[in-house]
């Protein structure tokens, strides 16, 4: 069995699936170049990203598929997880074998897996969206560091840029090394060095001028005060906000 | 804005208000189309959780905990001995943008003791909540309650501005009610539920009409009765309950274990008591299989069987009542059906039917859908059920499912050992 290998990007992925029409090397195992391991057993195929190629293939998949259903394949591409390129090939493969709306056959198990890890891709994009903390900097930014699970970034954009229309704000990905600036106008990606101690890259620190310690204060008073201790139940508050959104939480800060 | 006062204001406020469980942020859809401040989602985000497991979503707070009602049940009650504080308009607009800002809240629920009396609440309620919509910009979700006993006019203004509205019943009966709080009455909840409740159909009218027509309370109404303070039964609750769901509309109605808050009471439970954590958790199951299973309320609960089973919960126990009912074939059973089997839940019946179309289910991939298959698995056939199987017994099945199950309120409740 051949090995496809593509280079991580949707574009990638969607190329491979072109690439598998056209030289039609019947059952194929579907590999990213950060996963891969050459085998001695297996003959591999290196698939050169193009553009177009991919594009037709995503504007037949949209064809085919609801909108809800082609926001599935994105979620699950998102995932990045070793095993969802393997099942969205399938899946893109179902999608073209002309059945009507392949995208509800619960009983073929690629067409589960998209929608369960899309799900998953979701209910992490949900947690972002509540759980981002900002912190207003001394120039009046807002900034906010996360390390979602899943590369959830491009998925929260539009609801953070709808919500915070009128504050510039960074939300800054420090495991994927990328981040999300508004500044007031326009969305972009950036990069921030931050081994480099280059003071006009850096977020700027937090300050007196801003308040900004006093409101995560007053924040934490709350937090404190709301809760009723004769219903004690971390079980529940652990289920409902995993320990690994605490780090950035400000009402979980000790100091 | 002084750190100390006010942090002493928000701890006081803050500790008066918790008692009220609403705590939705769902159902509003203010857009953001003045580049303001904030977008409501329509399902709502709960921002964070507290150690008794609670969600976050509003900035919830009384505006002040002075009050001249003497309600037994009630922290804020005049004869309570407690610190009192008020917030000013200004204090209130303050927190709650900034920590909008910042991410921590979905919006602001705002509460009050009654000062003076009704319209004067009412009134100061009325202005922050009009600030933070005109000079702020703020789209955020407000949950605004409504001071029973405000003149029309106030409340008509308010509902301009809010997302939702309530006022709480308290008591889930009228004697129960009279026993705790004698100044009230269910009566006086009625009037200002109703006149809101028919505003929100008129806005709703003109919208088809006149597309610029604001929005009025776009997140309806809700309600909250204390569970456990009074006498009263599991049936008597859920009845109050879907009476006030059909009467008026209401968006949700929340049932609150009653909290001891005072040692000298011979009313009430006194302090220390648990409160009725489980009753309150199968009177919320009850509400859910009303609203999303469509049920019946006098299928659950009826003269026969006035209270909640507390070992299993009510869709299980309705089940086991009705086992001629059962069991259905996944394949051919109708949609309503599906939803009544314990252990599958709404999404899973919506995936079983769109599913089947692509050919009959079989065990194995009901059981990858994602439904309870264990508990399930008593009441329906798939296509490769075996012809024959044996016919349990009630009591055999709610063992077997007792028996394999971990429910989070086992310590809590002993088994009565059957005789036979």
């Amino acid at each position: 069995m051949e090995t496809y290998v593509f280079d991580d990007t949707l574009e990638g992925l969607l190329t491979l699936v072109f690439d598998w029409y056209n030289r039609k090397p019947g059952a194929i195992l579907v590999n990213s170049e950060k996963h891969y391991q050459p085998s001695a057993f297996n003959p591999a195929y290196v698939v050169s990203t193009d553009a177009e190629k991919a594009t037709r293939v995503a504007t037949g998949l949209q064809k085919k598929l609801t909108n809800a259903g082609w926001r599935n394949f994105y979620c699950t591409f998102l995932s990045e997880l070793p095993e969802a390129f393997q099942h969205l090939f399938q899946f893109a493969v179902y999608v073209f074998s002309d059945v009507e709306n392949p995208e509800d056959n619960y009983g073929n198990a690629s067409v589960l897996y998209v929608t369960q890890t899309a799900r998953k891709v979701e209910r992490e994009k949900h947690h972002q969206e509540a759980f981002i903390r900002f912190q207003q900097t001394h120039d009046g930014m807002y900034y906010a560091p996360v390390e979602p699970k899943y590369n959830v970034l491009p998925l929260i954009a539009k609801h953070f840029k709808d919500r915070y229309a009128d504050q510039p704000w960074i939300i800054y990905d420090h495991q994927r090394r990328f981040g999300l600036y508004y500044d007031l106008r326009n969305l972009e990606v950036i990069t921030i060095d931050f081994q480099k101690n280059n003071s006009d890259n850096l977020p700027a620190p937090i300050s007196e001028e801003t308040n900004e310690e006093m409101y995560q204060l007053l924040w934490k008073d709350y937090f404190k005060s709301t809760n009723i201790e004769s219903r004690r139940n971390i079980k529940l508050q652990v289920r409902s906000m995993p320990r690994r959104f605490w780090r950035y939480l400000t009402e979980k800060q000790i100091y | 804005m002084n750190l100390t006062r006010t942090s002493e204001k928000l701890q006081i406020l803050a500790d008066a208000a918790k008692y009220d469980v609403s705590c939705a942020s769902s159902g509003g859809n203010r857009k953001n189309d003045n580049k303001g401040l904030g977008d409501s989602k329509a399902n709502g985000i709960c921002h964070s959780f507290t150690e008794d497991g609670r969600c976050v979503s509003l900035l919830k707070i009384l505006l002040t905990n002075h009050c001249i009602y003497d309600c037994a049940f009630c922290v804020s009650r005049k004869s309570n001995d407690v610190q009192r504080a008020a917030f000013t308009v200004e204090e209130v607009v303050d927190l709650t943008i900034n920590f909008y800002r910042r991410n921590y809240i979905e919006g602001l629920f705002l509460s009050s003791g009654i000062f003076k009396n009704a319209d004067y609440t009412m009134e100061r309620l009325l202005r922050i909540v009009k600030k933070l919509r005109t000079e702020e910009r703020f789209n955020g979700y407000i949950h605004l309650k409504t001071i029973p006993g405000a003149s029309e006019e106030l409340i008509q203004e308010a509902g301009l501005y809010a997302d939702r509205m309530s006022i709480n019943l308290e008591m889930p009966t009228e004697a129960g009610l009279k026993m705790v709080a004698p100044e009230k009455s269910h009566e006086d909840v009625k009037k200002p539920l109703h006149f809101v409740n028919q505003q929100i159909q008129i806005y709703k009218a003109d919208t088809k009409l006149i597309k610029s027509t604001p929005k009025f309370v776009p997140a309806g109404q809700s309600t909250q009765m204390v569970v456990g303070a009074t006498p009263e039964s599991d049936m008597e609750v859920m009845y109050t309950a879907d009476r006030f769901y059909k009467d008026y509309s209401l968006k949700r109605v929340y049932y609150s274990g009653y909290v001891p808050i005072r040692e000298d009471d011979s009313l009430l439970p006194s302090i220390g008591s648990q409160p009725p954590l489980l009753r309150e958790n199968r009177l919320y199951q009850t509400d859910w299989l009303l609203r999303f299973y469509r049920f019946r309320v006098d299928e659950i609960l009826n003269e026969a069987h006035p209270n909640l089973e507390t070992e299993i919960d009510p869709k299980l126990s309705w089940a086991l009542r009705n086992l001629h009912e059962f069991p259905i074939d996944i394949n051919t059973a109708d949609y309503d059906m599906i939803l009544r089997v314990p252990g599958i839940g709404v999404g899973s019946a919506q995936k079983i039917i769109t599913a089947r179309r692509f050919g009959k289910l079989r065990t194995y991939q009901l059981q990858k859908l994602g439904i309870a298959y264990n508990r399930a698995k008593y009441f329906i056939r798939c296509a490769d059920t075996p012809f024959l199987s044996k016919d349990w017994q009630p009591t055999q099945i709610k063992n077997f499912i007792l028996g394999n199950s971990h429910g989070k309120f086992q310590k809590a409740a002993t088994q009565q050992l059957s005789l036979f």
